[in-house]
């Protein structure tokens, strides 16, 4: 990396005379929200003097759904479907992040095996997600090629996804006290053929862009953010560790049983739109070793706590005994009762903090339930890092960000 | 250790310090699974949000998010909760200020300029009002949208003129961002 950081762009920045010479009137451009840039419908007013952004003005909103207030009128099961439209290119580790939210607030322990297979869900969500930023992010940039290698593995998730939990998209794998369903036969060897074959893909991607002379220039020192500045506006994730603070819940927080891994956190040192990168591309390094350890410690047993309270008995015994079929209506038309209080636990989404809050009055429903969701706060900072840049540039700055519309307006 | 989460370990020195620091300021102390929230006047707010922030014992240099609750038939109307983390310490904390009717709090976003945006949803869901805010529009919400869908009394079922209706005045708490 220092070789590289030795030539400095040759595009940038905008010598100052240049500017002078151009300035005048300023052009107010509309940017989205159907813009194929901003990864959903995020809009962008800017404020240009010539190519030069002067002020950038996102409006967000367009994919309310109201979820925080369809929450306060549903049990705590049936909300996990709509955690999987939030970062609905990650849907299992919002599934995984929202269920522990409400296992704290009712203070539920797992068995091991439930905990296992959910570091898996988390990982592969991570790679899919860090997958899809990487292919669109460097279209966005021109570089179409990477798109069909990013996309071809993630059809291999994907498919792992969907015999895992029915649905592509909609997972909607967790349950309070535990997973919906154990793994499919033959499941964790088609995961370790994927990750046995992983890292050679990883490293086409890297000699794809890392030294790809166009990348750098696109990426290198553009939406850099200092470290106190990035904790000041409260970004997380690998935007955050992109400017050189290791700050990872899934070390500094386990849950779920990560301290218990051996990985790494890696970090950038510019805090720019290639570091980010870097840190992304790394960290789908790191997920894939999770992984083989999560496979090769699979325990054997329950995948759900057994309490008639807390998750549903099973078919055949409801349908054979009276008192299995009581629990089961209770469970379904009464729901969980929470207990008199308030929680806030997050995870490390591939995003950043992901994190739920949930004030119970002692109902089934949340009496509050807020989302914090990594993307929204992350997209304060287009702001501080686009304005004096290039109107190309904030491209760059927008996909490094990784935002996605799904979480931001919730 | 066993369970879904590890138990943080909550931060009992910072309630100390601030209770030094600010005689009287500590209204209420709460744990529950390992959380610590501190109930806390408005009024002084900011100047709690900067000692905990500055003092190098508590260093919360992260905001990590502002939620607004309504509540119903209590004698305050709202609570605005700070969720603070401290990425020197590793350790939270939740500030809670309790608001009644049409007060306003004192804006966070001298202190963290992450504060802005969750400010402004506090602002456009819940109807809590940011005094000294920069930018106090609404974010989620389109800007003439009459409610604040996350009151506890807001009609989830109303029809379609309810969404925006003519000449009806905003509902209460409601106002534009210059009157802030």
């Amino acid at each position: 990396m220092d070789d590289a950081r030795a030539q400095p762009p040759s595009m940038r920045p905008v010598p100052p005379e240049t500017e002078d010479a151009l300035h005048g009137d300023t052009m107010v451009v509309n940017m989205g929200p159907s813009h194929p840039s901003t990864h959903g419908v995020l809009r962008l007013v800017l404020r240009l003097d010539g190519e030069v952004v002067k002020a950038v003005q996102p409006h967000v909103g367009y994919l309310h759904r109201g979820m925080e207030k369809i929450a306060e009128g549903m049990t705590y099961n049936q909300f996990v479907p709509y955690t999987d439209r939030l970062d609905y290119l990650a849907p299992l580790s919002n599934n995984v992040a929202y269920i522990l939210a409400v296992e704290k607030l009712l203070a539920i322990t797992v068995p091991p095996r439930a905990r296992v297979i959910r570091v898996i869900c988390c990982e592969i969500a991570r790679i899919s997600a860090h997958l899809l930023w990487l292919g669109t992010g460097a279209l966005d940039l021109g570089a179409a090629t990477v798109f069909f290698h990013t996309f071809r593995e993630r059809e291999t998730l994907y498919n792992l996804i969907e015999s895992l939990t029915g649905g592509r998209l909609t997972t909607s794998y967790t349950r309070v006290g535990g997973l919906s369903r154990d793994l499919p036969a033959g499941w964790a060897d088609r995961l370790g053929e994927f990750t046995r074959a992983f890292p050679k893909v990883l490293d086409e991607l890297d000699s794809l862009l890392s030294r790809n002379r166009i990348w750098m220039n696109r990426t290198q020192g553009v939406g850099r953010i200092s470290a106190s500045d990035a904790i000041a506006m409260s970004l997380t994730g690998p935007n955050l560790r992109g400017s050189g603070v290791a700050l990872d819940l899934r070390k500094t927080e386990p849950y779920s049983g990560y301290e218990a891994y051996e990985f790494d956190v890696p970090v950038g040192r510019e805090g720019d739109a290639y570091d980010r990168y870097l840190v992304r591309l790394e960290e789908m390094r790191q997920s894939v070793r999770i992984l083989d350890q999560a496979l090769g410690r699979l325990p054997d047993g329950a995948i759900a706590v057994d309490d008639p309270k807390i998750t549903l008995p099973k078919k055949e015994r409801v349908l054979t005994s009276m008192e299995e079929l009581i629990e089961q209506f209770m469970l379904v038309t009464e729901g969980i009762k929470g207990p008199l209080g308030e929680v806030y636990h997050a995870i490390e989404a591939p995003k950043g903090e992901l994190g739920f809050y949930l004030k119970s009055e002692g109902d089934k429903s949340p009496y509050r339930l807020h989302i914090r969701s990594p993307s929204f706060i992350s997209l304060q900072a287009v702001e501080k890092m686009a304005v004096g840049g290039l109107l190309s540039d904030l491209i760059a700055v927008v996909a490094s960000l990784d935002p996605v519309m799904g979480e931001v307006d919730r | 250790m066993e369970g879904p989460f590890i138990e943080p370990r909550p931060p009992r020195f910072a309630v100390d310090r601030l209770g030094e620091r600010f005689p009287g300021a500590v209204l209420e102390v709460a744990e529950f699974r390992g959380e610590i929230t501190v109930l806390v006047p408005k009024e002084v707010i900011v100047e709690i949000a900067r000692f905990l922030r500055d003092d190098p014992a508590t260093a919360f240099d992260m905001l990590t998010v502002v939620t607004g609750v309504h509540y119903l038939g209590r004698d305050y109307d709202f609570e605005v909760l700070y969720h603070l983390y401290s990425v020197a310490k590793n350790h939270r904390l939740r500030l809670k200020v309790r608001l009644r009717g049409n007060e306003t709090v004192d804006s966070v976003t001298s202190v963290w300029p992450g504060a802005n945006w969750p400010e402004r949803e506090a602002y456009d869901l819940v109807g809590v009002r940011f005094h000294g805010h920069p930018d106090l529009r609404r974010i989620i919400m389109p800007e003439d949208y009459p409610h604040h869908p996350l009151r506890r009394d807001f009609d989830v079922e109303g029809g379609p003129s309810e969404i925006r209706p003519e000449g009806r005045v905003a509902s209460p708490g409601f106002r534009d961002m210059e009157s802030v």
